[in-house]
């Protein structure tokens, strides 16, 4: 973002990467994917690197209210010396954030969540899938991320790239609304879950095993990596890969 | 005789009302004791929303059984208090079906209609008695029902039971006396439901069958003015308070915490210290960050504390609760009433609340239980009547992170990682945008 301020210009897009997108090693291939869809389509579109910190999210859902209204400050602060009107991110997390939570601190930005973004490139004829892409005729469940479905009641878009691979979408019993947790959010994801008869994320990738399908469809990065596990608990990574959305429009273009 | 009846019935009738009056302004002092929050915005959706989730019961209608025998239950409930007018009028009068004469033809067909709808509420209540006692539906079976919770529940749906058996013994009894031409029995076109019942006080005296019609009619009425007077002390005072609580329901989307200003303000002037007030300007009272007792949440927490009917519709969808963690929704929202009532007492005996010794967290809420959550709001989202145990769950939290610096080892790391590198994990802030070589 640097450069573009540096040479004045402003990119149409500024594309907020999240933690799990830069630093983690599956999550990277997320952002790589989306990126290559960007560059692909020939969207301009900058990212704050070095200057890109935590939004926040799971200091403020574990409870540390000061530490998330400090990034919050700092991240609105960049944001708002850079001019920028229009943020998209791989991260529901970040996106919620974005969307309903930094507009009370001085934070207006247009934030799509990047199901959404790839849903609006593929209407508007901007992303053309290969005919028998990768995912003709197979199996395909979706898991709706809590802070994409529940929180901001997105449940539409995602499921409409999809249908675009010409696949089978095959529905588990708690979708949409009803979506059950892959157990990652409100910080677990940086704690060991509390005592109990199972993990969250081994029982949400049981129900996406027991549909049959052969690809599970994710729109968050830690959502990705928790059924992951789940579904390496049961021994199915060869056969059931779990991918984000943006990893299987790249791979059908 | 009639004026012994008529006196009995108004002061019986005058007490029930003192009573639940008195008893509606307690929980209602309760339910202030709870944290200022100004939802008087947005009348129109709020209306709205009461229309279509209380009145139209629209989310109960996710698990479509157990909606339908509601729905029979809670019509009958309500639309069958027109009877209980007529019933009120005759009492305080000395009259019987005072309104008979003045509507003729539409009577009968009344009070059929008033029929069909008790022999509803009771076929459904019978079920869900089957449903907690003999199926044994997993959410209205778990450990957090033992005792009062459970006893509650059987104790309404049997009241229920026997108040719409007496209404139909009462019009059956009725009937027979008409058939005989007893005196004061006005007569009616046959109601619906009972008329196929007269056969079975065929043969019985006037004397006895005037016994049961005004046996039935006082133990009826007697019933009703004490489960008026029961509801407030139990989980049944949703059918009131749904209406409210779906009113004052959060209206922002369902993945929006509520900001804290206080802190806002207090990073910012650590920020930027020329904005900061003079030191000596406000001497600010230092109240808890988030929540350590009922007092601390906010009034709204507290409503849905009381209009909690402990369906477990929220517990059934927890991811925790599920995988066998200690979380359940529902149990948040019976501790905090539990705690709330015991508050109103202390307050009651003492005139201003006492300290206890005793707090919400700890006490009633164990930190194991509030550190399970994922925020995943499928609780919120499950409730018939918009309760949000996710907005407790989360001051608890709060509290136990910023008052106590009560985190787990693992969170602690976490934050000082987001302090230090600007990301929940220990990798440099250099390597941010290092993907783009990968």
């Amino acid at each position: 973002m640097a450069e573009y301020a540096a040479n004045g210009e402003t990119p149409e897009i500024l594309f907020w990467v999240g933690c799990a997108g830069s630093f983690d090693q599956r999550a990277q291939r997320i952002t790589r994917a989306f990126t290559q869809i960007l560059d692909k389509v020939g969207v301009k579109f900058a990212i704050l690197g070095k200057e890109e910190m935590c939004t926040g999210d799971p200091a403020r859902r574990a409870g540390n209210e000061f530490l998330f209204q400090m990034m919050a400050y700092n991240n609105i602060n960049t944001l708002n010396t850079y001019g920028i009107k229009k943020v998209v991110t791989i991260c529901p997390h970040c996106f919620n954030i974005f969307k309903n939570e930094y507009p009370a601190l001085g934070g207006n930005y247009e934030v799509m969540h990047h199901t959404t973004f790839l849903q609006q490139l593929i209407n508007d004829g901007k992303v053309t899938l290969k005919d028998g892409g990768a995912f003709k005729g197979k199996k395909i469940t979706y898991h709706d991320s809590c802070y994409l479905g529940r929180g901001n009641g997105i449940y539409e878009a995602p499921r409409e790239v999809l249908q675009a691979f010409d696949s089978e979408l095959i529905e588990m019993k708690r979708c949409r609304s009803n979506g059950m947790c892959c157990g990652a959010g409100g910080a677990q994801m940086f704690k060991e879950e509390e005592p109990g008869s199972t993990r969250i994320n081994f029982d949400r990738a049981e129900q996406a095993l027991e549909t049959g399908a052969t690809i599970i469809a994710a729109n968050c990065p830690f959502c990705t990596t928790m059924l992951t596990d789940g579904v390496k608990n049961k021994e199915k990574e060869d056969s059931v890969k779990v991918l984000d959305i943006a990893e299987m429009v790249a791979m059908s273009m | 005789m009639h004026l012994v009846q008529q006196i009995l019935f108004i002061i019986m009738a005058a007490a029930a009302v003192y009573l639940f009056s008195r008893k509606v302004a307690e929980m209602r002092r309760n339910i202030l004791l709870g944290r200022d929050e100004d939802l008087s915005d947005n009348s129109g959706q709020r209306w709205k929303n009461m229309a279509l989730l209380a009145l139209g019961q629209k989310k109960m209608f996710k698990k479509p059984f157990p909606a339908i025998l509601h729905l029979f239950v809670y019509a009958g409930f309500i639309i069958i208090n027109v009877e209980i007018l007529e019933i009120f009028v005759d009492g305080v009068l000395g009259q019987h079906r005072i309104f008979a004469p003045f509507i003729g033809a539409l009577y009968p067909f009344l009070i059929g209609f008033f029929e069909i709808l008790a022999a509803l509420v009771l076929i459904g209540c019978v079920i869900f008695f089957a449903r907690r006692n003999i199926t044994k539906v997993p959410r209205l079976n778990m450990k957090e029902l033992s005792g009062w919770p459970r006893e509650d529940a059987n104790l309404i749906l049997i009241t229920e039971v026997v108040l719409m058996s007496l209404f139909l013994i009462m019009n059956t009894a009725d009937q027979s006396l008409q058939a005989l031409g007893a005196e004061h029995y006005i007569h009616t076109d046959p109601f619906w439901i009972t008329r196929h019942f007269t056969g079975m006080f065929s043969g019985m005296s006037v004397g006895t069958l005037v016994a049961i019609e005004r046996g039935c009619w006082w133990l009826h009425i007697i019933g009703v003015f004490a489960f008026l007077n029961y509801l407030p002390y139990s989980k049944h005072v949703h059918i009131l308070l749904a209406f409210p609580n779906a009113y004052y329901s959060k209206l922002i989307p369902q993945g929006e915490m509520k900001n804290m200003p206080e802190i806002q303000k207090e990073v910012l002037y650590m920020m930027e210290p020329d904005k900061a007030p003079p030191a000596s300007a406000e001497p600010a009272e230092h109240k808890n960050f988030g929540a350590k007792d009922v007092t601390d949440l906010s009034w709204k927490n507290l409503l849905d504390a009381y209009s909690c009917t402990e369906c477990g519709r929220c517990t059934s969808v927890c991811p925790a609760n599920i995988t066998g963690k200690k979380l359940s929704p529902r149990k948040i929202m019976m501790d905090t009433r539990d705690r709330l009532e015991e508050v109103g007492k202390n307050i009651n005996a003492n005139k201003e609340f006492q300290p206890d010794g005793k707090q919400l967290i700890n006490d009633y809420i164990t930190i194991e239980e509030v550190r399970a959550c994922t925020t995943c709001q499928a609780c919120v989202e499950a409730c018939p009547v918009m309760i949000d145990p996710l907005s407790i769950i989360m001051q608890l939290r709060r509290s136990l992170v910023m008052d106590d610096s009560n985190a787990p080892q693992e969170w602690n790391l976490m934050f000082g990682n987001i302090e230090n590198n600007m990301a929940p994990w220990k990798f440099s802030p250099d390597d941010r945008d290092a993907w783009v070589n990968g």
